[in-house]
């Protein structure tokens, strides 16, 4: 990067560790915090989104809605993260492919499934094969968020559920004495009261949320960690102009402390959110700061 | 006005058809990026290594557009058969067990000789523990010689483990070692006697790529034919390589 970094040989201390520092894997390496930071940013909405429509799907008087809702929640919750970050996103990869695949190439002869190969025409990959690499990245950036918010939104679904139902009977109850449809009370009353019960959950979700970010090395997709693990192994001379011993704690040491920054700064905001929400609410949580009782426990281990 | 949009829609169309049609022959180079000299990221983060220079010199040859994508070792194959590449080239050995998944082409490195590596002569390689990299021929080795088996997912790790002393001793391939056990010091030696596995190294392609695989043969055999294979070894392995004849 810099000019005096053209024979790192000749550097030392300070300076070769400024050139060290400024390699294109290591600015690679600082790139995948953005990556992870973004991943967060955009999951988090979208997590919340699924849950909000699998609690109010799982809420519905009609049955069907009812049991797709409890059925999403209950499968989500219960499958092993390892096994849906694994097996789920080769499926969805596959189901688009095979779609696209179905609409782009319809006088196909050959069967899709030949063996352990799956083969679709060259116009229906996802993306193309020709796109450039970039394409392929984003791509499987936005399976990860999909899969990411799928996953935390059953979590999220379940959190909210119960919120719903925390709210106190009497306001409902009221709301109902109004003459306020069911619609409306959910709009006007339910909703808007249920986040001071939903927040504790919700935030033990995006701690974990955030614990779980690693996994996207999972989806293929080069986060922190991966850098980490390669750039602190080991390096004989031959095939850098950085060689250097087994470095691999301190690159795990250095992302301990960005996790742990990162879930205090967390915290912090999140107490600010939940006094915020309870201020001037007759409710538990005004007082009592995490909520009722069994609404902390969500998320995976 | 509505043919108007009509013809832009169908030049666009079939212009993107077009465009589909010449790269078609894009070819997705998959690879692990993560073992000397073999392939390994270099600093500035790309792929570099003998399997960088080879295979772009058989793209150039089979006149191919080709893109490098690394792709954990674990999941290497079945990556492949999903369709996510379409080639590994990643220093893998062509074995039965690996040809009934996936097919090889030739093979572009000559049956290599895996080492043991340790810090001190005296280990007990049949009775100790030894590490390798899990699925691999090393480890498959490892499990048969009797010795307890440490599977790591890089072979970075195997080595590591040896040298904090989780294992007594890293099976792996002895080009892989090799710069390895030279820049330790003495930290780390060669022990006990070289083992040849597998049927040398060859490019992993899906049984259906008939066509790509033949390709590759081709071009693998005009560089074996010309020398320049030869030359490639020696020039990352070193004079004392195996070459092809």
């Amino acid at each position: 990067m810099f000019a005096s970094c053209a024979d790192p040989e000749t550097l030392s201390g300070l300076s070769w560790l400024t050139c060290y520092l400024t390699t294109g894997k290591h600015i690679a390496f600082y790139w995948a915090f953005g990556t992870v930071l973004l991943l967060l940013a955009v999951t988090a909405p979208v997590a919340l989104a699924f849950g909000f429509g699998g609690a109010m799907a799982a809420r519905s008087r009609i049955a069907p809605l009812s049991w797709l809702g409890k059925g999403y929640i209950a499968v989500v919750r219960g499958v092993p993260d390892i096994a849906f970050f694994l097996f789920f996103v080769i499926a969805l990869d596959q189901g688009i492919e095979w779609l696209r695949h179905k609409a782009k190439c319809p006088d196909w002869d050959q069967p899709i499934r030949q063996g352990n190969d799956f083969i679709v025409c060259a116009e229906a990959k996802m993306p193309l094969s020709s796109s450039a690499q970039w394409v392929h990245e984003v791509y499987g950036f936005w399976l990860a968020v999909f899969t990411f918010a799928l996953v935390f939104g059953a979590f999220a679904a379940n959190v909210l559920f119960g919120a719903m139902r925390a709210v106190p009977r009497a306001q409902t109850e009221t709301a109902e004495a109004y003459g306020m449809s069911r619609a409306q009370v959910f709009r006007r009353v339910i909703v808007p009261q249920m986040w001071v019960y939903a927040l504790p959950g919700l935030s033990n979700l995006w701690m974990v949320l955030i614990k779980a970010s690693p996994l996207l090395f999972l989806l293929g997709v080069e986060d922190i960690v991966y850098w980490a693990r390669e750039l602190g192994s080991t390096k004989t001379p031959q095939f850098t102009a950085y060689p250097h011993g087994d470095w691999r704690m301190w690159y795990f040491l250095f992302l301990l402390v960005f996790y742990l920054g990162f879930t205090r700064i967390s915290e912090i905001v999140l107490d600010r959110i939940m006094r915020r929400l309870t201020h001037g609410q007759a409710t538990l949580g005004s007082h009592k700061r995490t909520g009722p009782v069994g609404m902390s426990k969500a998320g995976p281990p | 006005m509505k043919t108007l949009i009509l013809t832009t829609a169908a030049l666009a169309l079939t212009a993107g058809a077009a465009l589909a049609e010449s790269h078609s022959q894009t070819v997705r180079l998959g690879t692990e990026g993560a073992y000397p000299p073999y392939n390994f990221l270099n600093d500035a983060g790309e792929v570099d290594g003998f399997e960088r220079e080879l295979g772009d010199e058989l793209c150039k040859r089979a006149e191919l557009t080709c893109e490098w994508v690394t792709n954990d070792w674990d999941s290497i194959i079945p990556n492949l058969v999903s369709g996510n590449y379409d080639t590994i080239i990643a220093g893998m050995s062509i074995t039965d067990e690996r040809d009934e998944v996936i097919d090889f082409t030739q093979a572009y490195f000559p049956p290599a000789a895996s080492a043991y590596a340790a810090p001190s002569e005296d280990v007990d390689l049949t009775g100790g523990v030894v590490s390798a990299q899990a699925t691999t021929i090393q480890a498959g080795h490892v499990a048969d010689s009797g010795a307890a088996l440490l599977e790591f997912a890089t072979p970075d790790e195997a080595v590591a483990a040896v040298r904090n002393g989780e294992a007594d001793a890293v099976f792996a391939d002895k080009d892989f070692l090799a710069p390895i056990v030279e820049a330790s010091g003495g930290e780390l030696m060669f022990v006990g006697e070289d083992v040849a596995l597998g049927d040398g190294i060859g490019v992993g392609l899906r049984e259906s790529d008939g066509e790509l695989r033949e390709t590759l043969n081709a071009a693998i055999q005009s560089m074996k034919d010309d020398g320049s294979l030869n030359e490639l070894l020696v020039k990352w392995f070193g004079e004392e390589t195996q070459t092809f004849e």
